[in-house]
């Protein structure tokens, strides 16, 4: 259970409030207009953001105070999440092992998590010899290695295509219904919020709200989502 | 962003940067201490003064004044090797003094080229030797720098200024006055002070074109207080009054330029409309492009005679120097490295200022303080080469530091999130990520350190003992037992030492703009 305890995040000149919880192994959707908070509060829950008052809590145990990758969560940026120097398996292998060599079980698990996601066989490439669906992939690899409970992501897939973002969305949510891994999407496309999310947080006029039925909330949407939908 | 996690660590690099303070400001402090035992300033140390001002100010004035018809022709004109002769005018910020002075002197000496054809029509030939000497060599150096920091200005003037100065109808003249002297009027004020500020610390050019009562840079006076009188109290003053001149006029050129930087994108010819005589523009670009031609084809046509007459003397300088320049190379990544990452985590302006503290301080006025302050522990001539190495590192600093930071920020800013999320250790991120990821602007860094190490003559001449010469220091004495042969082949090692160092650190010659 992942809880944001009356949080208050400052960004220059604005801020944003929080105070809500997402249960274990839900996936949680967070829509609202550009410049609202969604990528500031996906921040701050991984880390990269200090909170100006309240405490974020994973199953009871503070994170808020944690170093970002001490949190247990994995998070995908909307770009640059590979080292472009680094191969496809060096890539991968840094989500089992930061710092180090990984052993032969180790290696072997890297190689599952490549055929997971289709790419078995290319791990000796460096990420620009591949296809941007691809990259993604190589990325999704290392989050499965991970094997962190909580998954953030922010827009990684915005730049693909709408059938290959439509495709990674359908491996990102097999992969975590597989895992159990409780998922933490922005979006700022409702059909990906309908496509993979049963809950959406909907930022807006500086507050993150708390959690709604996704497919409510986009049948009927209040005022402030009604202006941004369109 | 007070508070958040770096993926790298500063302390390294704060250490670097307290280690250079310490070095800098220590031997200054020496300086500053023992030069008040002296008896104050003589009429030819007031001399040095007149002379280091004088000629600082005809040197800056005549290369801006000759780099502006330069740049305006390079801005407006496209011609095949264009892009080569730009490139080429980042060259002699890596050559080697001694080789362009031994260059000058082929082309505009006593026995050089032009005399020659003067002798032929039964004129006198010139002489070099003297202010206009001294001056011509800095404008050789100078010119160059002060054609690119000019050529870029012109170059950001936005093509639409032009196109719609042409809609108005304004002829050569009115667009001068409309949309170029703006530019010039804000940017000459920088160029001149910065190469002001380069001239005064001059000592190789003063040292082999000047000389004698009328024609010593107060650098000279610094090493002839050494050599000839072994007067440290009177190096010591001198050293204070350097000091005090470059601080002023560094302080000067920073707030002149304001962080224009040496900039990049100098291959752009914008389109013009005022068309003008071409004739005009060929004639600035084939002077400025002879101007720095023919001393380098001197150095290598007589050189090539030379290089079967070098003592092997020459050929144990030259080893002397390789090592000199490879240990100077090793310190300065040492410094340079931590220092550029330290910068990069945002929060450590101060270790870029103790970086650049080394251009206030002039090579001379170090390598006194540290005579001074190794001469009660050990014999200074002892450890002429490790002190080389070390000042030479220092001075290549802020070089180093300009090329380095922006690529250090880059990574940090690009990669550093990640790396945070992934729990990745602030040692694998500065190996694993920043030094691969850094690596053009390292080998970049690296290929110029090791050339200015190579071709530098100034603090060697200090502590050298007859026995011991890197190969600039050795070009220097065989001209001064009027080898010249031997000089010139020696010169032209030098000149494809400094550059093969160069190229082979930086792979390929690519000659980055930020020079």
């Amino acid at each position: 259970m992942l809880k944001l305890d009356g949080c208050l995040i400052e960004n220059g000149s604005f801020s944003l409030q929080a105070d809500f919880t997402v249960e274990t192994g839900s996936s949680v959707a967070i829509i609202g207009p550009s410049g609202a908070g969604k990528s500031t509060l996906l921040e701050s829950i991984a880390g990269f953001r200090d909170l100006k008052r309240g405490q974020i809590l994973w199953n009871r145990g503070r994170i808020s105070d944690l170093s970002p990758g001490q949190r247990p969560l994995a998070i995908l940026f909307q770009d640059g999440n590979l080292f472009p120097h680094l191969t496809v398996e060096q890539n991968v292998a840094l989500g089992l092992r930061p710092n180090g060599r990984l052993s032969g079980d180790e290696q072997a698990e890297v190689q599952n998590a490549l055929t997971r996601v289709s790419l078995f066989g290319l791990g000796g490439r460096k990420p620009a010899e591949l296809s941007g669906g691809q990259q993604s992939r190589i990325a999704l690899a290392r989050v499965l290695v991970q094997r962190r409970k909580l998954l953030l992501l922010d827009e990684p897939f915005a730049a693909l295509g709408p059938a290959l973002k439509a495709e990674m969305l359908d491996l990102v949510a097999g992969l975590v219904a597989e895992t159990g891994t409780t998922l933490f999407m922005v979006s700022h496309d409702p059909q990906d919020a309908r496509r993979i999310t049963s809950h959406t947080v909907l930022v807006a006029d500086e507050r993150a709200h708390p959690p709604a039925s996704t497919k409510a909330l986009l049948d009927n949407p209040p005022p402030s989502l009604r202006d941004y939908l369109g | 962003m007070a508070g958040r996690a770096q993926p790298v660590s500063p302390w390294p690099g704060a250490g670097a940067a307290a280690l250079v303070a310490a070095l800098i400001l220590g031997t200054l402090a020496a300086v500053a201490l023992r030069a008040e035992t002296s008896a104050g300033f003589g009429p030819a140390d007031w001399a040095a003064l007149r002379f280091t001002l004088v000629q600082a100010v005809l040197s800056a004035v005549f290369s801006v004044a000759l780099a502006i018809p330069v740049a305006r022709a390079l801005a407006r004109r496209r011609f095949p090797g264009r892009r080569a002769l730009i490139a080429l005018l980042g060259a002699p910020f890596i050559l080697p003094v001694i080789v362009a002075i031994l260059g000058l002197l082929q082309v505009f000496g006593r026995a050089g080229w032009i005399s020659e054809v003067l002798g032929l029509f039964g004129l006198s030939p010139l002489r070099i030797y003297g202010l206009h000497g001294v001056v011509l060599a800095h404008v050789f150096f100078n010119l160059p720098l002060a054609t690119r920091l000019i050529l870029q200005a012109w170059q950001e003037i936005p093509a639409e200024r032009f196109r719609l100065a042409a809609q108005l109808g304004c002829n050569g003249t009115a667009m001068f006055r409309l949309i170029e002297l703006p530019m010039l009027r804000r940017i000459l004020p920088g160029v001149l002070a910065v190469i002001f500020a380069i001239c005064l610390t001059s000592f190789a050019v003063a040292l082999t074109l000047g000389g004698g009562p009328r024609a010593t840079t107060i650098e000279l006076a610094i090493y002839q207080a050494f050599t000839y009188d072994f007067d440290l109290g009177r190096a010591a003053l001198l050293s204070a009054l350097q000091l005090a001149l470059t601080v002023v006029a560094a302080l000067a050129a920073l707030r002149f330029s304001q962080g224009d930087g040496f900039g990049a994108g100098l291959d752009r010819a914008i389109r013009r409309w005022d068309g003008g005589s071409p004739l005009f523009d060929v004639f600035w670009i084939g002077t400025a492009a002879a101007f720095l031609l023919l001393p380098l084809a001197a150095v290598v046509i007589s050189g090539l005679v030379g290089l079967f007459e070098m003592p092997a003397l020459v050929f144990r300088a030259a080893l002397i120097s390789v090592l000199v320049a490879a240990a100077s190379t090793a310190v300065l990544l040492l410094l340079a490295l931590p220092m550029a990452t330290a910068v990069a985590t945002g929060r450590y302006g101060i270790v870029e200022l103790c970086g650049i503290l080394g251009l206030a301080a002039s090579p001379l006025v170090i390598g006194t303080g540290l005579f001074i302050l190794i001469r009660p522990v050990a014999n200074p001539t002892t450890l002429a080469l490790p002190v080389t190495a070390l000042v030479n590192a220092v001075m290549a600093l802020p070089f180093a530091l300009r090329i380095l930071v922006p690529a250090a920020q880059d990574v940090v800013t690009r990669h550093g999130r990640l790396a945070l999320s992934l729990d990745m250790d602030k040692k694998t991120f500065f190996t694993r990520v920043l030094l691969p990821r850094m690596q053009p602007q390292i080998r970049f860094a690296a290929g110029l350190s090791a050339a200015l190490s190579m071709g530098d003559l100034g603090v060697i001449a200090l502590f050298a003992d007859p026995h011991i010469a890197t190969l600039p220091l050795q070009i220097y004495r065989l001209m001064g037992a009027y080898q010249m042969q031997a000089a010139a082949g020696a010169a032209l090692l030098l000149l494809l030492l400094s550059m093969g160092a160069f190229w082979l650190l930086d792979r390929g010659g690519r000659l980055h703009a930020e020079t």
